[in-house]
């Protein structure tokens, strides 16, 4: 049964270069623990040529001039080993998670899936390379020589049955030590005095007398070491979290600079939805706020330094676009500002299954939901958010009675469609079932069903009327002359009331009146609210 | 050289190319055989632009007068207040959306109701509202300064608003009507709208399913604008029938308006301005 091991060497320094790629040319230290006490916790390839080791501590290594120091970040370090869940989770079901750089998963039975055995390792180096982090794969019979191998050896290894001995044969002893404690600097000072360096050197040793000089604990390494173990696979079942972290070494001030973080974060974020085939609906940003600088949000002192800003951003559709995020995300942030500066950065989705269309050829054309979104987004930017969407009636004649609300068209559905048409038919065939007022085929109003629009004024114009034998006789109105003039006609009143058992209760007489403008007559629905005693023009008939 | 037309008229404004005989394609290749003339199509044989999908205008009367509206076309109907213009607007409005198309209306004076919208059958989830009205408009940054915020903030009008609005509609595509209220905006505002933006919204709807319909008081598109529809209050039959008698208000109710519209330009039909007019009633 074959087994495959990710393995990311240096995993602090991946995890940081996952979210600063551009280090990766550069010698970078990882640095752990209080100033001024920092040590060395793991240092890249280009920082261990340079003479880095870790254990150093920072006096000593400050002299390197290129050398970039980092902080350790376990937010990111826990981020990067999700990531790495995810890698494996998207090949195989059976995953272990045998240390926070160390994934072991099974792959029996996915060689009619993705290919042969190579093809499989190279294919998962791939999408831990897309998920940011560069890992070492090996593929073995059995969870424990895999580990070695990826360990060991980095790259992708595929090694045989029965050479399993032969292929681990030139690795060091120190390989089959993962932490170094104390039994373990003392086994390897055992086997340094032997002269033991090659895991060759001890899969050569006679059984019977290793068990007698190291008992168990050496029998266990020689067949680690000869590639004979066997246990069973620990699987996990991971949480399906998705959340990306940048701890910012400075303050950030500007939008741009954190567009481009943001950018990088979707990214990762997408590729890990993506791994999962799985899409998201909801994006939750999380900002901390430094405020001990000036902005204008800064707390008194004496508060706590850090304070969070938190926007979400949901959608109407699930969607795994990482540019649309972004311009969503920035769109908002334009809008709602986080009023200073930004220190930390804590980006998640909500995973949701992926949007299934099936588009017709015969139906109506539709905004795309990702285009739409941000259409939408900007259109808010222009005029605001609460003048832009669709609207619904609410169950009230309060006037005004409606609210906006989020534009979404509902998608069209071929049952729905279905059903409509049915139950056309049915009412073809009934023919005691009322008629449509619409006809079907056109959706055309007869004259005679045309009705008559009212245009409203936002804010209503507030006029003055005189009254003649109890209905208004005419209106004024200095600032336009079109709204004043002698009432041609008058309808009414209509009274209506309404709440009054609440506290913004109303009430009020309705006239329809025509009056004479400079070239036509115009027809307005004039009000009176009987609570304060106000005229004031509705809106024209138009 | 032949007499025979190249193209013919053969129904009224669409010109189809006809076979040519062989002795004009003879006289053709000895012109295309000409070294200056290389290159150049004659002119039977230029693209000709297929006439638009004409969809129903929601009212039977305007379909009957104009053939509906065109699909990639600019439609304007100008008119007085209180002519008729929203109820056509809310008709086509309705219509669009039963047919399930993806509608937006860019209300640049906020004067939509939709009570009235509700009774003329528009489907509410189809429709996009776009409410523009004066803002104050900030260029955002994490930090706010005092002193800066104030040189950010800028005064933009509905009519510029609606401009932006439109565009970002027109590239987002997909909408089947697109309609631009201008009924309220004062005439002298209207106007001050640029050609350019006009022939903008032109050549972005051209080519797609979509009904660019702009409302307003005086025709603003001029040439962008391929059907052009007068509609004025032919006489308000409640109030005309009702003036003279000395009935008292509360017996009397608005029943509707009387509209008449009239064709002032039709790059589809080709017929003079003026010459063809409808009425309709409205009811209340």
């Amino acid at each position: 049964m074959p087994f495959a091991c990710i393995f990311v060497p240096n995993f602090p320094v991946e995890a940081l270069l996952r979210a600063e790629p551009e280090l990766r040319t550069q010698p970078l230290a990882v640095l752990e623990g209080k100033a001024p006490l920092q040590k060395v916790l793991a240092v890249n390839e280009n920082a261990r040529r340079a003479g880095i080791d870790p254990g150093m501590t920072k006096l000593q290594i400050e002299a390197c001039t290129g050398l970039v120091l980092r902080a350790r970040s376990l937010p990111q370090e826990a981020a990067a080993h999700a990531a790495l869940l995810d890698c494996a989770q998207s090949f195989s079901p059976r995953v272990e998670d045998a240390a926070c750089d160390t994934i072991v998963l099974d792959l029996a039975g996915l060689q009619p899936l993705f290919g042969p055995l190579p093809k499989i390792a190279l294919a998962l180096a791939r999408r831990a390379s897309d998920l940011g982090l560069k890992a070492s794969v090996a593929v073995a019979g059995n969870p424990d020589t895999a580990a070695l191998a990826a360990r060991g050896f980095s790259g992708v290894t595929v090694i045989l049955e029965g050479t399993e001995a032969e292929q681990l044969g030139s690795l060091p002893v120190e390989v089959l030590f993962e932490n170094s404690t104390q039994k373990s600097s003392q086994l390897l000072e055992t086997f340094s005095r032997w002269g033991i360096r090659k895991l060759r050197d001890l899969a050569a040793l006679p059984d019977v007398a290793l068990s007698e000089r190291l008992g168990q604990d050496g029998v266990y390494l020689q067949k680690l070491a000869r590639g004979i173990t066997s246990r069973t696979l620990v699987p996990v079942e991971p949480l399906l979290v998705f959340e990306e972290v940048i701890e910012l070494e400075y303050p950030l001030v500007l939008l741009e600079p954190l567009a481009f973080l943001l950018g990088r974060l979707l990214e990762q974020l997408c590729a890990r939805l993506e791994s999962r085939a799985l899409a998201t609906q909801e994006l939750r940003l999380c900002l901390e706020l430094d405020n001990g600088g000036t902005g204008v949000l800064a707390r008194p002192s004496g508060a706590q330094a850090r304070q969070s800003f938190q926007r979400t951003l949901r959608l109407p559709v699930p969607l795994l676009d990482s540019r649309t995020f972004l311009k969503l995300l920035q769109l908002d942030l334009k809008a709602h500002p986080p009023g200073a500066p930004i220190v930390e950065i804590h980006l998640a989705a909500e995973p949701v299954r992926p949007r299934a269309a099936q588009h017709g050829l015969f139906l109506p054309p539709e905004p795309e939901p990702e285009k739409l979104e941000l259409t939408l987004a900007r259109i808010a930017g222009i005029v605001g958010e609460d003048k832009v969407g669709s609207l619904a009636l609410l169950d009230t004649h309060r006037h005004e009675g409606f609210r906006m609300q989020r534009f979404a068209p509902e998608t069209f559905s071929p049952q729905r469609h279905r059903g409509t048409e049915e139950i056309n038919h049915k009412r073809a065939m009934d023919s005691s079932a009322p008629e449509p007022a619409l006809s079907v085929a056109g959706g055309c109003l007869g004259g005679d069903d045309l009705v008559t629009a009212l245009r409203i004024f936002r804010p209503p114009v507030d006029i003055a009327v005189t009254m003649q034998d109890g209905r208004p006789a005419h209106i004024n109105y200095p600032k336009n002359k079109a709204m004043q003039g002698e009432i041609l006609w008058a309808a009414g009143p209509w009274r209506s009331s309404g709440d009054w058992w609440e506290q913004q209760g109303w009430a009020r007489d309705e006239w329809d009146i025509a009056v004479q403008g400079e070239t036509v007559i115009a027809l307005y629905r004039l009000v009176r609210d009987r609570l304060y005693g106000k005229w004031f023009l509705e809106g024209t008939y138009d | 050289m032949s007499s025979l037309p190249l193209v013919s008229s053969a129904a009224p404004g669409r010109f189809i190319p006809v076979a040519a005989s062989a002795r004009s394609m003879l006289v053709l290749e000895r012109l295309s055989a000409i070294p200056k003339l290389a290159g150049v199509a004659p002119a039977a044989r230029l693209y000709v632009r297929p006439a638009p999908q004409m969809v129903s205008s929601g009212v039977r009367e305007i379909d009957a007068l104009t053939g509906g509206f065109p699909r990639g076309c600019l439609t304007e109907i100008c008119g007085p207040a209180s002519s008729g213009r929203t109820s056509v607007l809310l008709a086509a409005l309705g219509a669009a959306t039963r047919r399930r198309e993806v509608c937006a209306l860019v209300d640049i004076s906020d004067a939509f109701n939709p009570h009235s919208a509700a009774a003329a059958g528009v489907n509410f989830e189809k429709m996009l509202w776009v409410r523009c009205g004066t803002r104050l408009q900030k260029s955002g940054s994490p930090q706010r300064h005092r002193d800066t915020e104030k040189k950010n903030e800028k005064i933009e009008k509905p009519v510029e608003q609606a401009l932006r609005v439109i565009d970002l509609l027109l590239q987002s595509g997909g909408f089947g009507l697109v309609i631009i209220d201008l009924g309220d905006t004062p005439v002298k505002m209207a106007r001050r709208v640029p050609l350019a933006s006009w022939f903008r919204f032109q050549r972005a709807v051209e080519h797609t399913a979509t009904v660019l319909f702009v409302i307003s008081q005086v025709p603003c598109a001029q040439t962008c604008a391929s059907l052009l529809l007068k509609v004025s209050g032919k006489k308000l039959s409640a109030v005309s029938s009702q003036l003279s008698a000395k009935t008292p208000a509360h017996a009397q109710r608005l029943h509707g308006l009387q509209i008449q519209g009239e064709l002032l330009r039709s790059r589809l039909e080709r017929k003079p301005a003026g010459s063809v007019t409808s009425a309709f009633v409205t009811k209340v």
